[in-house]
């Protein structure tokens, strides 16, 4: 029996590959099948804090970042619905001269990378959000930057990919992937084979297994956020909130429940991955949230949830082709914040794979810059 | 050798029985319980300063209610008791807990968990049911047990299980007017099952007396209804229904009382991460244990309705039970006859359990038939409309598919009363078996958790 053959296969149906579905479909069109092992965008794209930002980032990414918010502000027009994409602002507090000092710096910084930032002190502050906590003492307005629910933007991604013509198969664990003449044959644990011509790597932390399967192994672990829910609150906090020493992050949504994460990411189980927050860790936060936002004192938290994550040790992700296999590429390993750049990344993967070459940088997430690591095995 | 920490959840029947056993082998168990005071739900003692006689508030069941709290009573001193305490989440090998008080969180590590969680009502929406002015029959007996308050002046009673005519016959004693109860099992469903009936003997004798002394005092009683609506806009009217012979019906009132039996209170199991299986007459996905109660996690053993609703007596069984298996896979010696015999009698409980499902159906079935308006997940707003754009729009047929992209079972009950209903709806639109669906995943924490800045007890 022969497999189906396309011109693009995807292993893993997050928003990264869910993106570069709809793309590779929509802009380019290309055939494409995406396997995923649960339901698309069901793993760290749905569990995530949900921060649509761009400030405080590694500053090299803020082109992607940027190709990521013009698409953001199109999910309408794109996918048919807004996914609640709220482009409310966000802001970074300061607790100290010592934070204001890394405010500062960014705002000098991102100048040459056309963030537009306000760098807001204690009376503006104190006027525009007084419920912020007594030690806030200046804070960094992006206003551009918002939120998103995250567990509606991949799977939303998913269907426009599929109503666009994509192949898509939830429950398709993949068990192996071998390289032929001409692309790749992939298999997955409930029998199905399918070949492509070129293969995306999306798997998030378990695509450091499959780099590692074609010889370029990278440093990455499985830490699960620690994320919570109060029960609804009448609507008063229109920025999305994170600090420098803060430690946590809040936003509240329309119909009023803040979300809220931070702290130390916990350990998590990953195969097969249940997203279990540790209790301790859930408790650290309360403190925190409550010397960020004191008026939060009492809200009720009804839910705590956790995913899988993949992180690498330089705190950036793998993108762009492989480094030791043609028609391989690889977008995973976004370290906690990829929610933002997802839609750039399909747009930029898509474009990468179907032309060649992409307008967007990317250079600085190159696989090759683990080409010092031995292979755990010959490919 | 340093003696095993056992830790027990909740002091309703099985509780009580659990901790008493525990205590009676020279042990200390922690007693962690929501309430105020022991004795669970059914035998739900009264506040301070309220003096109704037992009679009064447990009737038939006045004696039982005595002996289960008298029994917790006589353990003051010997067990760790801490009322007014949720226990929030259960992860490696330790509950947590959060005192209603609002004081510090705690901590309590265990060799050996015995789960008594019990039961909650099972709910079925219907057009209104959201309407000021409608409880489940669990709350309407509550009300008046604990607080000596009725729902309302002018009540009518809905839906089917043995609560349904023992709460109308406790208002109508209280003085309250009852205006109908409206049973949705027919009277011919009922004589079908006359066999199994005979099996619940002492259930049917009670009901036989409820059912009795309702119709002597002239309280109209309709068997093999469809609830249709609860009419109102800021507070109930009235209550629509379609009798056994078609008809639409009006019923003025100002209080409803509704449910359809118990469903098991399952999260701490599935926190603890118990295996789940499939109960079909309730659709309840339920925790496996054996025969004495023991979950397939090492240490965790579960007790009385949390389990399986097969009622107090039989919870009281199955809390000295699965302490007993505790101990003895602790090492400690305790009585293999006892055992024995606590399993003949869970055996029989099953049966019963089985029997009175079988005699008060859940009307699955009216699901099918609901406008899609009707509010479905009340916390989150989630219409039954919703739902099922959620299976056919959205491919969510999986129950957490569809909470993740609706939010229905999102809210601060985590899906407790409608995660059911939703799943039916999701296997009926998606025209596959209820089971398809799947159980929504439990959550921490299994009740809303105040933030606050009290650092965890250690």
């Amino acid at each position: 029996m022969s497999a189906q053959r396309y011109d693009v296969v995807i292993v893993g149906g997050g928003i990264m590959g869910a993106s570069t579905a709809f793309h590779l479909r929509t802009v380019h069109g290309k055939s494409v099948a995406l396997l995923e092992r649960g339901f698309v965008g069901a793993g760290a794209s749905g569990v995530n804090f949900g921060n649509v930002r761009r400030q405080g980032r590694f500053l090299p990414q803020i082109p992607l970042s940027h190709r990521s918010r013009e698409i953001w502000g199109r999910l309408p027009e794109l996918l048919g619905e807004d996914c609640e994409f709220l482009p409310t602002g966000g802001l970074r507090v300061a607790y100290s001269d010592a934070d204001m000092a890394v405010l500062e710096k960014h705002v000098g910084e991102a100048r040459d990378w056309d963030l537009h930032l306000d760098l807001l002190g204690l009376n503006a502050i104190r006027s525009r959000w007084p419920w912020l906590g007594p030690d806030v003492v200046g804070a960094l307005m992006s206003p551009a930057d918002g939120h998103a629910n995250p567990r509606l933007v991949a799977p939303a991604f998913g269907r426009a990919a599929r109503r666009a013509g994509a192949v898509i198969h939830e429950h398709c664990e993949v068990a192996d992937i071998a390289r032929e003449p001409t692309g790749f044959r992939v298999t997955t644990r409930t029998g199905l084979e399918v070949r492509g011509e070129v293969l995306l790597n999306s798997a998030g932390f378990w695509g450091g297994a499959i780099a590692a399967s074609f010889g370029e192994p990278v440093p990455i672990v499985a830490r699960g956020p620690q994320m919570a829910v109060t029960e609804p609150l009448p609507y008063f906090m229109e920025p999305v909130l994170g600090g420098v020493s803060s430690d946590i992050y809040l936003r509240q949504v329309k119909r009023g429940n803040v979300v809220y994460g931070g702290g130390l990411r916990g350990p998590v189980e990953t195969d097969p991955p249940r997203g279990r927050p540790v209790p301790d860790l859930s408790i650290a936060q309360w403190g925190r949230v409550l010397r960020f936002v004191p008026v939060l004192a009492g809200a009720q938290v009804i839910r705590t949830w956790t995913g899988v994550e993949g992180y690498m040790d330089d705190d950036i992700p793998v993108m762009g082709e492989s480094g030791t296999t043609p028609g391989l590429f690889h977008a995973f390993g976004f370290c906690g914040h990829g929610f933002q750049l997802g839609p750039g990344v399909g747009a930029v993967m898509a474009e990468l794979m179907a032309t060649g070459r992409t307008v967007t940088p990317i250079e600085p997430f190159h696989i090759r810059r683990f080409a010092h690591l031995k292979p755990a095995r010959p490919a | 050798m340093v003696d095993p920490r056992i830790v027990i959840v909740g002091a309703g029947p099985a509780g009580t029985r659990a901790a008493e056993t525990v205590v009676r082998h020279g042990l200390r168990p922690v007693v962690l319980d929501e309430a105020p005071q022991s004795g669970g739900q059914i035998y739900r003692r009264q506040p301070p300063g309220f003096s109704r006689d037992a009679k009064v508030l447990y009737g038939f069941e006045a004696g039982r209610a005595g002996r289960l709290h008298a029994a917790f009573d006589a353990l003051a001193g010997k067990v760790e008791h801490h009322p007014g305490t949720l226990v929030w989440t259960v992860r490696d090998g330790a509950v947590h807990t959060a005192p209603a008080d609002g004081g510090a969180v705690g901590r309590f590590p265990y060799d050996a968990l015995v789960l008594a969680t019990g039961a909650c009502d099972r709910v079925i929406p219907f057009p209104g049911w959201t309407t000021a002015g409608v409880y489940t029959l669990g709350a309407a007996q509550v009300a008046l047990k604990y607080q000596a308050c009725a729902i309302g002046g002018r009540v009518v009673f809905l839906g089917t299980g043995p609560l349904l005519y023992l709460v109308a016959y406790q208002y109508a004693k209280a003085g309250a007017e009852v205006a109908a109860v409206l049973d949705t099992t027919g009277f011919a469903a009922k004589a079908m099952a006359l066999p199994k009936l005979l099996a619940v003997l002492p259930a049917l004798a009670k009901g036989l007396y409820y059912l009795g002394w309702l119709r002597s005092r002239g309280i109209a009683i309709h068997e093999g209804v469809v609830p249709v609506r609860v009419d109102g806009a800021d507070a109930v009217e009235g209550v629509v229904f379609r009798s056994a012979s078609g008809e639409e019906r009006r019923i003025a009132c100002d209080a409803v009382g509704f449910g359809y039996g118990l469903q098991s209170e399952t999260q701490l199991a599935d926190l603890a991460g118990c295996r789940f299986a499939y109960e079909p007459q309730s659709r309840q996905w339920l925790p496996e244990a054996d025969a004495d109660g023991r979950s397939d996690v090492a240490g965790v053993y579960l007790a009385g309705d949390g389990r399986r609703v097969r009622g107090a007596d039989f919870a009281e069984m199955a809390g000295e039970l699965a302490a007993l298996a505790a101990l003895g896979d602790r090492g400690i010696a305790v009585d293999q006859a006892r055992m024995a015999a606590l399993r003949r009698g869970l055996d029989r409980g099953l049966r019963w359990g089985q029997a009175l499902q079988a005699v008060f159906p859940v009307p699955h079935h009216f699901l099918a038939d609901l406008p899609s308006e009707t509010v479905l997940c009340r916390c989150e707003g989630v219409t039954v409309g919703d739902a099922r754009r959620a299976a056919d729009d959205l491919d969510a047929r999986e129950i957490n598919r569809a909470k993740a992209l609706s939010r229905i079972g999102m809210g601060r009950c985590q899906g407790r009363y409608c995660g059911l209903s939703a799943a039916t709806i999701l296997a009926d639109t998606a025209g596959e078996k209820p089971e398809t669906a799947m159980r929504i995943r439990g959550q921490a924490p299994v009740k809303p958790v105040p933030l606050r800045t009290e650092e965890a007890a250690s």
